[in-house]
């Protein structure tokens, strides 16, 4: 799963940075070089790092619960056993980002703080409800196919541990599309309800996907400095277009229609035209106003509660047996 | 707010490929121990056979070189191009060197 910046505007850093050290910094990057986490770096880079590294994690943790909501009911054991390692793998790549954030000098505890707090945002997707079975092939084709499409350029984003995050997230994501793909294809090859749920649950996710690319490029304040720094390879509506021109006709291909009334290829471009996202309802998901943005958080912050006396026993446990060990000798 | 000595400690993941290869950084884990670190690299790193043995240190334990002095440190072997067989040239008709 991947976030885009949902932050506003970056502040102007009112820091005064050595004017050598950042022109050299440039170049490097322009080069294309690898930025490692001892380097030197401007204090705009790196805190624009944190928040997106951080958003990104957030939001593989919390994309466990929609899909963890299935996996009690999966039809059988095969789909059971697939969605949990899907969900497993999504717990893994927050892991991944959390450790490439916290090379940046943030706290594992103070991201999740941050998450509980309503401070960090995490990808709108999210905060949609999974109302039946054919909402997890969705997922899997749609909105990890979008992930996929954001992510596939940042394996060569200029922050060496991001990078390195997202070639291993990238792998495991094809998986989690082709599951989900062959999900929809079964349904869509199945009863007459069976296909009315996975065309329901296209209508569903169809948008709330394409606005997993973020706003648009001429609202994206932060889109032109992100690419200069290579934090950023594409921009939003660049990935948008790609992903649709990939996705329709994976829908058509399994006799699936997709809700836009405006798609149309366009030969002349040698793309789809396409309707004009519901912009007032992106920004509302943004703001914390989606269906199931409240949910996710108090499930959050009960298994943070929940886990607290683990945390503490293990420590504790832990620095007991060291001291014993210590005295030991 | 978080209390920095409540958290975990960070450990380093190693991980050999399969036999005969050398262990490889592969990322880090939080855990309170070195026997939960090993549980916790093994569930976030080797999930899809990706190696047969684990190292973890704990990162605090590493000491690396100063980027900053990288030229110092490594540039002088760019002028010492005699380390290399190919800066020799040798007749084609000489075999098996």
């Amino acid at each position: 799963m991947y976030t885009t910046d949902l932050s506003g505007k970056n502040k102007a850093e009112a820091v005064s940075e050595d004017a050598a050290k950042v022109a050299a910094f440039e170049a490097r990057v322009a080069n294309d070089e690898f930025i490692e986490p001892k380097d030197w770096m401007p204090e705009a880079y790196r805190k624009t790092l944190i928040r997106q590294i951080s958003q990104h994690a957030h939001s593989e943790i919390v994309g466990m619960l929609p899909e963890g909501n299935w996996i009690t009911r999966a039809p059988n054991l095969r789909r059971k056993a697939i969605l949990l390692a899907k969900v497993q793998d999504e717990g893994g790549h927050g892991l991944y980002l959390y450790a490439a954030a916290e090379t940046l000098g943030v706290s594992r505890d103070e991201m999740t703080e941050a998450l509980l707090s309503g401070k960090a945002k995490y990808s709108t997707i999210f905060n949609y409800p999974t109302l039946t079975w054919a909402d997890i092939g969705a997922i899997g084709w749609l909105v990890d196919g979008a992930a996929i499409m954001n992510q596939v350029p940042l394996q060569r984003t200029s922050y060496g541990p991001y990078a390195r995050a997202m070639v291993r997230i990238c792998k495991e994501e094809s998986f989690h599309q082709r599951q989900g793909y062959e999900i929809m294809m079964h349904l869509a090859q199945g009863t007459p309800e069976q296909k009315r749920m996975a065309q329901d649950a296209i209508d569903r996710w169809w948008w709330p996907s394409l606005m997993m690319f973020g706003p648009p490029d001429d609202k994206s304040p932060n889109t032109e400095q992100s690419m200069r720094w290579r934090i950023k390879r594409e921009t939003n509506d660049e990935l948008r277009q790609k992903f649709v021109d990939i996705t329709v006709p994976q829908a058509h291909a399994i006799g699936l229609s997709v809700p836009d009334p405006a798609l149309k290829w366009n030969e002349a471009r040698g793309a789809h035209d396409f309707g004009e996202v519901d912009w007032e309802e992106f920004y509302a998901v943004v703001r914390g106003e989606g269906p199931v943005a409240k949910e996710r958080m108090q499930a959050r912050q009960k298994a943070w509660d929940d886990g607290a006396w683990v945390r503490e026993a293990a420590r504790v446990h832990a620095e007991k047996r060291a001291s014993a060990k210590i005295a030991a000798e | 707010m978080s209390d920095p000595k409540k958290e975990w400690p960070l450990w380093e993941v190693f991980v050999r490929g399969k036999g005969g290869l050398s262990h490889r950084h592969v990322g880090s884990v939080h855990a309170a121990d070195a026997k939960m670190a090993i549980e916790h690299a093994r569930d976030t790193y080797t999930r899809r056979l990706e190696g047969v043995s684990l190292w973890v240190v704990p990162s605090a334990q590493i000491t690396a070189s100063d980027p900053g002095e990288a030229a110092a440190l490594f540039e002088p072997a760019e002028d010492k191009v005699y380390r290399h067989p190919t800066f020799y040239s040798i007749p084609d008709h000489i075999k098996h060197i």
